[in-house]
């Protein structure tokens, strides 16, 4: 009998797809793989390479114990296809196909669609390895260092699965968008990644934060959409992906929350009180407050981009062909269809920022944004817990949902962070007060001092208050190889 | 009727397209302005053009030639990011009622094909830069271009989605230039129409559908170079100035349009347009110096423009109109000397640009869908490029002998050389040459009438009008003519006409209007793309187009 809860290690590629009698696809992956090799090679940094990493490793898809930690060098890292178990008699969840069995296959109608998405989706992992390819030169702690390349590996991981996807049902063309994943690189003039926000760079620690809270969410909440996928590979792909997906949000929700609580300790110990004392308290060693609400507003913003237009045929072909649905899909009272259904979106009429209703179906990237912002505000309110508990009056927002974005209604129109439209006059005098400055940068930038003794940190960030795997705070997580 | 659509535009007012002089080299950019749609109800996001993007585009062509003839290459290209142009917006079509459907194609593709005739005719050769999406309309765009370069930054890519998205055609050329003009296996091509997403990369200069795939860091500096090595390769006469083509002097009533010489009279319950084209009123210039002075002035330039202008309006704001009669009033000899001064003149870059517009001109004649006729009555000039309606329209009557009272100059033909090549027909031939096929000798037998004076016994014998009728016969024929004319199915008349208009040898731009708009037009037809379930309707709702799966 197959065992497809346990990963088998039976092939070079771990995988819980039964690999290894799946010659054609086995050897089609073996071809890619040491482009993927190479690929990483050339990305992080040589001693890093060489460097044993307590990482974990994927070894089941088991809710209950599907990782296991150990030291690895990452080019030794076992990257492998992984689906979450399947569903017996799974039905498509939504859209005109809705209660027919999932599809097994692909089918032919919808076959450029799947492919779209999934090179979407796929081309966004390793965008974002790109983007932190530097980060562990300065990384403020081992441990620090070891959640980035947990960070690292994993989307290699999600690369993987997205890749295999690809290789295993979309003929040669998906061959080819499988090698082109390797081809484009984030910020390239040649051929840069598909999705603004993935060609932004990541140049501080404080910045990738953000972007495992804010921008992996996104990633988060597209994951959860696809698991709703009526393609059955793909559905169950997705939804192992998001085991892993929230140790990325666990690292941005903490690394911020760790930055915030050295910034009060030390505006405590220093007795002051005002968060906008900004010189003063950034001679201590730490970010303003006012700075790390700054880095939140652009990081939201350009994740909030990363949903696309507010009315979207391709999002409601999508949902409709029962290729894509919505966040908890299962948990939503209506008939799943939405042929009839409204609605309610932002728009601009005359200057004003209004909401119309518009048929659901071409709304349903407004409704996984509304969703998205829901889901971001928690970690929100969490940072502002620390900060009422230390007595520092100050409260992290986020901002409107029309401030500072390229793309949607509101990309033609300067708001501010309150949701009221201003003049492009305005937007120009007063963006430094809502955006972070090349000063702001040029500040973090100075904190960024690596910090590589084990249970040591940087003066800008506090240790976290459990150790991975439940090592001690002194714990070796990454023993660098020091050429 | 609710607006009027123009096609006069000032490029001081373009909203979609900025062009960029840079010696032989202009960059055309198209960058739409997603709010100026000719009409409600639709915006033009990611550079999707509309007839009135098309109506500016047509008219940067055409300055291009007489008011630009130092360019030698044109280079077209997106001044959006990540899109070169999305093609013809959906929303408009599936809004489009579709008679305006049918002449948005019609005037698309020949403003496409005017790309092409502005190499052959004189030099300006049309390459297009693509960077980013390229798609549909946005790739016929491109197809009408000499030369295709396309960005491989491993996303850019050309497609025509229009088969698996919408249910209808590439139908702005681009089915037929894909096989004629790019010369792409057939097969390939099948792939390449099926397939939404399109081609990119080296693979596409593989399939032919593009020349040359370029990495994206080098692109813009290779497109350059490209243009500049086309210019110097050029062999177009350099010319340092053009003429400025002034704005048409015209006004427009309920019952017509007037222009300096042309006149449109409406009829409306006879359903029936009469243009009269009153011929010059002065001598010609005596040499091209003087000509080009005198620039857009000069009768035989006004007088194409002020005509097609006409034709443009009645084919888009007077459908109900499906009869249009030519006349023309005015001395034979005058015209014969004006078109003179540009045939012995051939190698001057305006006297070349003038001919080779009323040779559009009298394209767009043909193509119009109305039924056209001829009345030479006394004291008209169809002489040289006016001889030609006389062949572009589907019947002419003649005055034959005099007309008791009537004391104009008698009825005459005067053929020109001019009538013998210099304003061929879509399929390549001369009007004379498509009216003769059966008997090509006959033509020759022409060849020594040139100059002369023909009268309507004659020019009947020679077979140059359908039929000369005397003062006895004259009326009632005529009229019988327009009324039965007027009673007969307007679609079987666009169909008849059409199929009897066109004989003799295929090229791309007969395949083009001939097949490609006729399937097109038979599709737009078809519930499964304009049914409320058809694609084209459901297009961005996220619901499919259902189809009604029985092969016709």
């Amino acid at each position: 009998m197959l065992d497809l809860i346990n990963v088998s290690y039976d092939t070079q590629i771990p995988n819980n797809v039964n690999l290894s009698s799946d010659k054609k696809v086995l050897k089609a992956l073996e071809k890619w793989h040491p482009g993927y090799i190479n690929w990483w090679n050339d990305l992080i940094p040589q001693n890093f390479q060489e460097s044993m990493v307590y990482l974990r490793t994927a070894v089941s898809v088991d809710p209950k114990g599907w990782a296991k930690f150990d030291y690895v060098k990452m080019p030794e890292y076992r990257w492998g296809v992984l689906l979450a178990p399947a569903v017996e008699d799974r039905k498509i969840p939504m859209g005109e196909h809705l209660g027919e069995p999932a599809w097994q296959e692909v089918p032919g109608e919808y076959r450029n669609m799947l492919k779209r998405l999934i090179v979407i989706q796929g081309d966004t992992e390793p965008g974002s390895v790109e983007q932190q390819r530097f980060l562990g030169l300065t990384a403020p702690s081992l441990y620090d260092m070891r959640n980035l390349f947990q960070v690292n590996v994993e989307e290699g991981r999600h690369l993987w699965a997205m890749v295999y996807l690809l290789q295993k049902y979309f003929g040669r063309d998906g061959r080819e968008e499988a090698d082109d994943l390797l081809v484009r690189s984030s910020g390239s003039d040649e051929a840069p990644r598909m999705l603004g926000a993935f060609n932004e760079e990541t140049p501080d620690w404080l910045s990738f934060f953000m972007f495992t809270y804010f921008t992996d969410r996104d990633g988060k909440m597209q994951l959860e959409s696809l698991a709703q996928s009526g393609f059955d590979p793909l559905s169950r792909t997705c939804r192992f992906m998001l085991t892993e997906e929230a140790h990325h949000m666990f690292v941005g929700e903490t690394g911020v929350g760790r930055t915030i609580q050295a910034t009060l300790d030390a505006m405590n110990k220093a007795g002051i009180t005002d968060p906008y004392d900004i010189n003063k308290i950034r001679d201590l060693g730490v970010i303003d407050l006012p700075t790390i609400q700054k880095k939140l507003n652009l990081h939201y913003t350009l994740s909030l981009d990363l949903f696309g237009q507010e009315v979207s045929t391709n999002a409601a072909n999508a949902f409709n062909s029962g290729i894509k649905g919505r966040y908890m899909e299962q948990r939503i009272d209506d008939d799943h269809k939405l042929q009839n259904d409204t609605y309610a979106v932002t728009s601009i009429k005359d200057g004003k920022i209004l909401t119309e209703d518009v048929p659901a179906l071409t709304a349903i990237n407004m409704r996984l944004r509304d969703d998205y912002v829901r889901d971001a505000a928690g970690g929100v309110g969490r940072w502002n817990k620390m900060i009422a508990k230390s007595g520092v009056e100050f409260e992290l927002k986020l901002p409107h949902e029309g401030f500072h974005r390229q793309i949607g209604v509101f990309s033609s129109v300067a708001v501010d962070p309150d949701g009221n439209i201003i003049s492009a006059d305005e937007w120009r005098n007063r963006k430094d007060d809502w955006l972070p400055t090349k000063a702001d940068g040029d500040y973090i930038q100075s904190l960024m001092v690596p910090c590589f003794e084990p249970g040591k940190y940087a003066s800008w960030i506090a240790a976290p208050k459990v150790g991975i795997d439940n090592k001690p705070g002194d714990f070796e997580y990454v023993k660098l190889h020091m050429a | 009727m609710t607006k009027r659509i123009d096609f006069q535009v000032d490029p001081e007012t373009y909203r979609h397209w900025k062009v960029e002089y840079d010696g032989p080299v202009a960059n055309l950019y198209m960058d739409v302005d997603e709010k100026g749609g000719l009409f409600d109800g639709y915006e033009l996001k990611l550079n999707s053009y509309d007839l009135g993007v098309d109506i500016e585009l047509a008219d940067v062509v055409q300055r291009m030639r007489f008011e630009h003839p130092e360019v030698k290459v044109v280079v077209m290209r997106s001044a959006k990011d990540k899109v070169f142009c999305a093609g013809a917006n959906i929303r408009m079509l599936g809004g489009a009622a579709h008679a305006h459907k049918v002449n948005f194609c019609k005037f698309t593709n020949e403003t496409r094909n005017t790309f092409e005739a502005a190499k052959a005719d004189s030099g300006q050769n049309y390459i297009a830069a693509v960077r980013g999406a390229c798609a549909g309309g946005g790739y016929e765009l491109a197809l009408a271009c000499n030369h295709i370069m396309l960005t491989d930054d491993s996303t850019s890519s050309v497609a025509l989605p229009e088969v698996p998205l919408l249910a209808v055609l590439p139908g702005t050329g681009g089915l037929t230039r894909v096989t004629d003009k790019r010369k792409v296996r057939r097969d390939l091509a099948d792939v390449f129409c099926s397939v939404e997403e399109g081609v990119k990369g080296k693979r596409a200069v593989d399939w032919r559908l593009v020349d040359e795939a370029i990495p994206n860091s080098k692109f813009d500096e290779a497109v350059v170079e490209r243009a500049r090595e086309f210019a110097a390769a050029s062999d177009k006469p350099d010319v340092t100035h053009g003429i400025a083509l002034t704005p048409l002097s015209r006004s427009f009533s309920d019952d017509g349009v007037s222009y300096s010489t042309v006149e449109v009279a409406i009829d409306r319950d006879a359903r029936r347009a009469t243009i009269t084209i009153k011929g010059p009123g002065e001598d010609a210039p005596a040499d091209m110096e003087a000509f080009t002075a005198k620039g857009a002035d000069n009768w035989i330039l006004r007088c194409a423009r002020e005509l097609d202008d006409a034709i443009l309006h009645l084919r888009s704001n007077e459908d109900e109109l499906g009869l249009i009669e030519f006349q023309t009033q005015g001395d034979p000899e005058v015209v014969i000397a004006h078109e003179a001064l540009m045939l012995g003149n051939k190698q001057h870059w305006l006297a070349n640009e003038v001919l080779a517009y009323w040779k559009r001109v009298l394209k767009r004649v043909d193509m119009t869908s109305r039924s056209l006729v001829a009345i030479v009555e006394h004291g008209s000039c169809f002489a040289g490029p006016l001889a030609e309606l006389l062949w572009a329209v589907d019947r002419s009557y003649m005055m034959l002998e005099e007309f008791e009272g009537d004391n104009r100059n008698m009825a005459t033909i005067t053929l020109s050389d001019g009538n013998f090549g210099q304003y061929p027909m879509g399929n390549d031939l001369s009007r004379l040459e498509t009216r003769f096929l059966g008997a090509p000798e006959t033509v020759e037998t022409l060849k020594p009438h040139a100059g002369r004076a023909l009268e309507a016994g004659e020019a009947e014998e020679l077979g140059l009008v359908t039929y000369a009728y005397d003062d006895i016969d004259w009326e009632d024929e005529v009229r019988l003519f327009m009324e039965e004319r007027a009673s007969f199915s307007p679609d079987a008349m666009t169909g008849m006409e059409a199929n009897l208009r066109f004989a003799g040898p295929e090229t791309m731009e007969t395949r083009i209007f001939g097949r490609l708009t006729a399937w097109q037009n038979w599709i737009f037809q078809r519930p499964n793309a304009v049914g409320p379930e058809g694609a084209l309707q459901r297009y961005g709702t996220g619901v499919r187009g259902e189809y009604n799966m029985q092969r016709v």
